[in-house]
Formats: structure tokens, C-alpha cells, sequence
């Protein structure tokens, strides 16, 4: 006796069988193709650096003699430069940064204002960082002209401003790369912040807290590990940020603590002398380049490890 | 609103005019710790009117000095040479660009969205997903120029040649982890209830995610996409390892020296002629625009799936 409903019910064909079978080992082929390529990536650029690691060793990143003519080749003042250029945008963009995102998390706005200011940080982010540079070029050099003047006026006795160029100089690469480090300063401690469980604020008013009090004393604290995770992906993005570095720090490969004058940075390095380098020259900077992965992979891999930790506490904390 | 205050009952209290001696819960700017609360609430609204400048400050110049020399033929002609004074554009620079966001869209979104599908359904909870959700993030963070050098090594040296085609390689390992984190998080947003209905119409696992979860997913699966390409078009970095630029129209028949419109900002912003100058802001107004229309569309699209789920 056949009905209806007997006809529709049948198990799946052979063919959907073998589809579903594909899809599931397809996907998962691919998924770990992520990982392969993240694998692909180190290995890759290793294998290109490994003449010039083996040939150069450990002297390349001690020397700061970058000479062509002479063939001797090193990447101190670079190093310097990078970790340099990074603390002073993270000082800046990580500090405005959190301002907005406790600005726009807190109540302290309406919703609709909040989402516009964190809409236009966001966007930051869209701008291409080549436009960035050619805008740091003409107009944040300029800008700050009159003041690295008036600096290396009256404190020039400071290391700090002892040195100063009109053009391409330290402070101005360190303030567009600040505004280029704050879209994800921004986006990530925000993140961490509206993990704070309303409960613990509701708390701290009860107890009589101000809004800052309970800002200071509770919200932060507890969310504290994800700020740090937030600072630390920002200097990654900072360290690894290569066009407006290249177009505005002035390619000096030279050591300098000075504020105002120009220096260099490892991917800055690299953009700026690849296109027109011969081919030992190109190999010496497949060693600058397994130098910064090496440095970024780690604040990398650390960042993302600490705000893992801290979304699975908050995800535990949570009833 | 934080304010404290005392709240008065509905019938005045018949001891209304004994002094009683009353916590004092007003607001009372005298008071170091209410002060020191507004103090620094216009501080943090300093800096964060100070974060939101520069966006404004970048738009005004570009439409400033961009705008005004924007000529519409500048839209198909060959970029100036430094001898040029007027005339010419970055046509092949825009071509370029496409092309080669082009190429490394058909690399990363099917791959992007397949390897989401395992990370959210079938490798849910394993550890392998854990480990790949972990390689894609840091993925994300790796420098771009650093994409640029592994296409070199990859794709440059193999072929003997830079090309559209490493660009776009290099271009892809961009997109791809971005895709991936975006797309997941859009499959993991589909209710459980319209898989497990699907299931007990009795699909199997592929249909259900081929004819329920991603037809679902799809409007945030595509905000992701436009994310990635967003971020793509604006990469110069990677380019210059990989595409370098050229003079001339993109040839597909051969493998050559690409020009792109990141590319050509980036030379022209050096060069010692303001016609090449000019060209690399109106250059950098289209190039922005672009992005900006790939950033808005993917805002669209989110909203627009955000509403339709509610």
C-alpha cells in the first residue's frame, strides 16, 4: 500500500550523498587552507631570506650602515625606528581611542550621536593609507612647521628635539600613523567595554559611584585584559603600517632619537627601496622582511591570545 | 542619566518644617569628586572631538585640491608624463585596480566563505576551528606589505615576471581572513530553529547550508566581502612587489607590469612636477570615493539584514 506521504520521505540519493561529503571535506580542506597559508607565508618568505640570513647572521641586525656602494647592509637604526614610530602612535591613538570608546559606551551621548562618532571612527579606517600619506605630505607637515620650530628653538637642548628637518620628520609619521591606529583602538576596547555586565554598573550607582567613578573604578578594571588586547593589536597594526611611513618619515637610515627629525622603519625600508633595488639588495631585504614578520607575528599572535582569554572570561562570567 | 536625586513622596509629610537632617544627593559642583566627574567628561568629549577631525580634515583637502582639477576624461586616459602640463589621467590605473580586486575576489570569497561554513558548522566547537579561527585573526593583523613580499615569492619568481595576476594574489591573502571572520560570524547568526526545521523536512547537511543557512547569511555574508574588497582596493603596498605600476593600458595576453590607482598616488605624490601632483589628489578623491561606496554598500547591507531579521 503506497500513500502520498511514503513517496516524499525517501533517503537521500547517492548523489546527495557525495554532495554532502563534498561540501563537508571541501570546507574543511579550505578552512585548513587558512592555516596553511598563515604556514605558507612564514615559510615562503623564510625560504627567500635564507641566503641573506645565512650569509649576513646576526651582524645585519646590530650594524646601522646602510650602503649600497660598500655592500654592508644593516637594520638597527630601522628596528629602532619601527618600535619608535609605534609607541609614539600608540601613546597618541591609543589614548584617544579609549576616550571614544568609553565616550560612545557610556551613556554619555545620545544613541544616535553615539553611532555616528563611532561611524566616523570606523571609516578612519576605510582610508587607504596611501592617502593618508599624501596627506600627511601636504598638510600635516606643513601644519606642524611653525611648532617643531618653535621646539627646536627654545628646547633644542632636549635629545628629544635636538635634531630638526622642515620635511619629512618623526613626530609628523607618529601622528597620522596615531590616527591610522585609532579606528582599531577604538572598535576593540569598545568591544571589551560592552562586555562589562550592566549589573556591576548598576552596582557601583547604587553604591552613590559618579559616572566616572564607576567608569575608573569598575568598568575599566574589568575590563581591563581586552583594553590591554586592544593596545597590543594596535601596535601590531602600527608596527606592520608601510605607505604613510614610507612617503613621511623620510627613508633616513640613520639612528636618531630626535622627535623632529627624519628616520626610517623596516616596512618602510623595504616599500621604499624594493622597486629599484638590484638583486643582492633585494635578497638583504627579504631578511629585513623575515625581521618584521617575525616581530609582528608575535604582537600579533599575543594580542589576539589575550582577547581570547578575556571574551571567553567574559562569556563565563556571564549567567 | 546618573543624577541622583531625592525623591519626594506624593503627600507632603506632616513634619515638614522640623529641619531634618538630609543626606545631601545633588549634584553639587562644589564638591571635588562631582567636579572631577565633569572634568573629565569634557576631557573625554575633547578627545573624542578631536579623534573624529581628521576623517574631515582628510575629506576637505581631497575634495579641495582633488576636486577642483577633476576633468571626466581623466577617467579613460593615460596618466602625464613629467612633461606633460594639462591633460591626461589614470584610466588604466582604475582598470588596473579593478582588475586585479577582480582576481583576488574570485580567489577569496568562495574560499573565505567555504572555510566560514566549517568554522561555524561542521568544526563548530572542534579545536581544529579554534586554531583557524586563531590563524585568521592573526592573519588579519599581518602587515599587507608582508602579503606583498609572500605573492613575490610565490608567484613573481615562479613566473619570472610582476604581474596583475601576483597583485591579485597578494591582494587575496588580504581578503581572505577578513572574509572568513565576517562570514562566520553571519552564519552563526542564522537561528537554529530554520536549520533544525530544514532537517526534520528531512535535507541533508549540505542542503541545508546550500538552501537555508547561507541564502540567510547572505546580506552580512556580503557586507563582509565589501569589507574586504574596500580594504583591498586602497592596498598599495602589496602592489609594489608584485604589480609595480606601468604607463600603459593592462594587456590580459601577457604577464606585465600592472598600474593601479593606490600605485600611482604613491608616485605621483613625489614627483617633483604639479601636474603630476594634482593628478595624484584627484587620483586619491577616486580612489576614496570608491572605497567609501564599497563601505557604505556593506553598511546597507547590514542594516538592511539587521531589520529583516526583527
Amino acid at each position: 500500500m503506497s500513500t502520498p506521504s511514503a513517496s516524499l520521505a525517501q533517503p537521500p540519493t547517492a548523489g546527495e550523498r557525495w554532495m554532502d561529503l563534498g561540501l563537508r571535506r571541501g570546507a574543511q580542506a579550505l578552512a585548513v587552507g587558512v592555516l596553511v597559508l598563515l604556514a605558507a607565508i612564514v615559510v615562503e618568505i623564510g625560504a627567500v631570506a635564507a641566503p641573506a640570513v645565512r650569509e649576513r647572521g646576526v651582524d645585519f641586525l646590530t650594524s646601522s650602515t646602510w650602503d649600497t656602494n660598500r655592500d654592508e647592509f644593516g637594520i638597527l637604526p630601522h628596528i629602532w625606528g619601527t618600535l619608535y614610530s609605534s609607541l609614539l602612535a600608540l601613546l597618541i591613538g591609543g589614548t584617544l581611542g579609549l576616550a571614544v570608546a568609553v565616550f560612545i559606551s557610556q551613556r554619555f551621548l545620545p544613541r544616535r550621536l553615539e553611532l555616528l562618532l563611532k561611524n566616523v571612527v570606523d571609516l578612519l579606517a576605510a582610508i587607504p593609507s596611501v592617502v593618508y600619506g599624501l596627506w600627511g605630505i601636504f598638510f600635516v607637515i606643513p601644519a606642524i612647521r611653525p611648532f617643531t620650530a618653535f621646539l627646536h628653538e627654545h628646547l633644542g637642548f632636549v635629545p628629544l628635539f635636538d635634531e630638526r628637518s622642515p620635511g619629512p620628520n618623526m613626530l609628523a609619521s607618529s601622528l597620522v600613523l596615531a590616527i591610522m591606529v585609532l579606528p582599531t583602538m577604538t572598535a576593540v576596547s569598545r568591544d571589551a567595554i560592552a562586555t562589562v555586565p550592566r549589573k556591576l554598573r548598576e552596582a557601583a550607582f547604587g553604591l552613590g559611584a559618579t559616572r566616572w567613578e564607576c567608569i575608573l573604578g569598575v568598568v575599566l578594571p574589568t575590563a581591563a585584559t581586552g583594553v590591554f588586547g586592544a593596545l597590543v593589536l594596535a601596535f601590531g597594526r602600527a608596527l606592520g603600517e608601510t605607505m604613510a611611513l614610507a612617503m613621511l618619515l623620510g627613508n633616513r637610515n640613520e639612528f636618531n632619537v630626535s622627535l623632529l627629525a627624519p628616520g626610517n622603519t623596516l616596512a618602510a625600508l623595504i616599500a621604499n627601496t624594493f622597486p629599484e633595488a638590484q638583486d643582492h639588495e633585494r635578497g638583504v631585504l627579504m631578511y629585513a622582511a623575515i625581521v618584521l614578520l617575525s616581530i609582528t607575528l608575535v604582537v600579533n599572535m599575543l594580542g589576539t591570545a589575550i582577547l581570547v582569554r578575556s571574551s571567553r572570561k567574559a562569556a563565563g562570567a556571564r549567567p | 542619566m546618573t543624577d541622583i536625586r531625592v525623591q519626594t513622596g506624593p503627600q507632603p509629610s506632616p513634619e515638614r518644617d522640623v529641619p531634618v537632617e538630609r543626606p545631601k544627593l545633588e549634584h553639587d559642583l562644589r564638591a571635588v569628586r562631582t567636579l572631577f566627574d565633569r572634568l573629565l567628561t569634557a576631557l573625554c568629549a575633547l578627545l573624542s572631538l578631536v579623534a573624529a577631525l581628521p576623517l574631515f580634515a582628510v575629506l576637505w583637502l581631497l575634495i579641495e585640491r582633488g576636486a577642483t582639477n577633476f576633468r571626466l576624461d581623466m577617467l579613460w586616459s593615460l596618466p602625464p608624463s613629467g612633461l606633460d602640463t594639462t591633460g591626461g589621467g589614470f584610466g588604466n590605473a582604475i582598470l588596473g585596480t579593478v582588475y586585479m580586486v577582480g582576481i583576488a575576489s574570485v580567489l577569496a570569497v568562495p574560499t573565505g566563505i567555504l572555510a566560514a561554513i566549517f568554522l561555524a558548522e561542521y568544526g563548530d566547537g572542534t579545536r581544529l576551528a579554534a586554531v583557524i579561527r586563531f590563524a585568521a585573526k592573526v592573519l588579519t593583523g599581518m602587515p599587507s606589505i608582508l602579503a606583498g613580499i609572500f605573492a613575490y615569492a610565490m608567484v613573481v619568481l615562479a613566473t619570472g615576471h610582476f604581474s596583475a595576476l601576483a597583485g591579485g594574489v597578494a591582494l587575496a591573502v588580504l581578503m581572505v581572513p577578513i572574509v572568513v571572520l565576517t562570514a562566520e560570524q553571519a552564519i552563526r547568526a542564522v537561528p537554529q530553529k530554520m536549520k533544525d526545521a530544514a532537517v526534520g523536512m528531512g535535507a541533508t547537511s549540505a542542503q541545508v547550508v546550500m538552501r537555508v543557512t547561507l541564502p540567510t547569511a547572505m546580506p552580512s555574508v556580503l557586507t563582509g566581502v565589501m569589507l574586504a574588497i574596500a580594504r583591498a582596493a586602497g592596498e598599495t603596498a602589496p602592489l609594489l612587489f608584485t604589480a609595480q605600476f606601468s604607463n600603459y593600458w593592462l594587456r590580459l595576453d601577457r604577464l606585465e607590469d600592472t598600474a593601479s590607482l593606490a600605485v600611482l598616488i604613491y608616485q605621483f605624490s613625489g614627483s617633483p612636477y604639479e601636474h603630476q601632483i594634482e593628478m595624484a589628489w584627484t587620483a586619491a578623491l577616486v580612489l576614496v570615493l570608491l572605497v567609501l561606496l564599497f563601505n557604505i554598500a556593506g553598511q546597507v547591507l547590514a542594516a538592511r539584514s539587521d531589520h529583516s531579521r526583527h
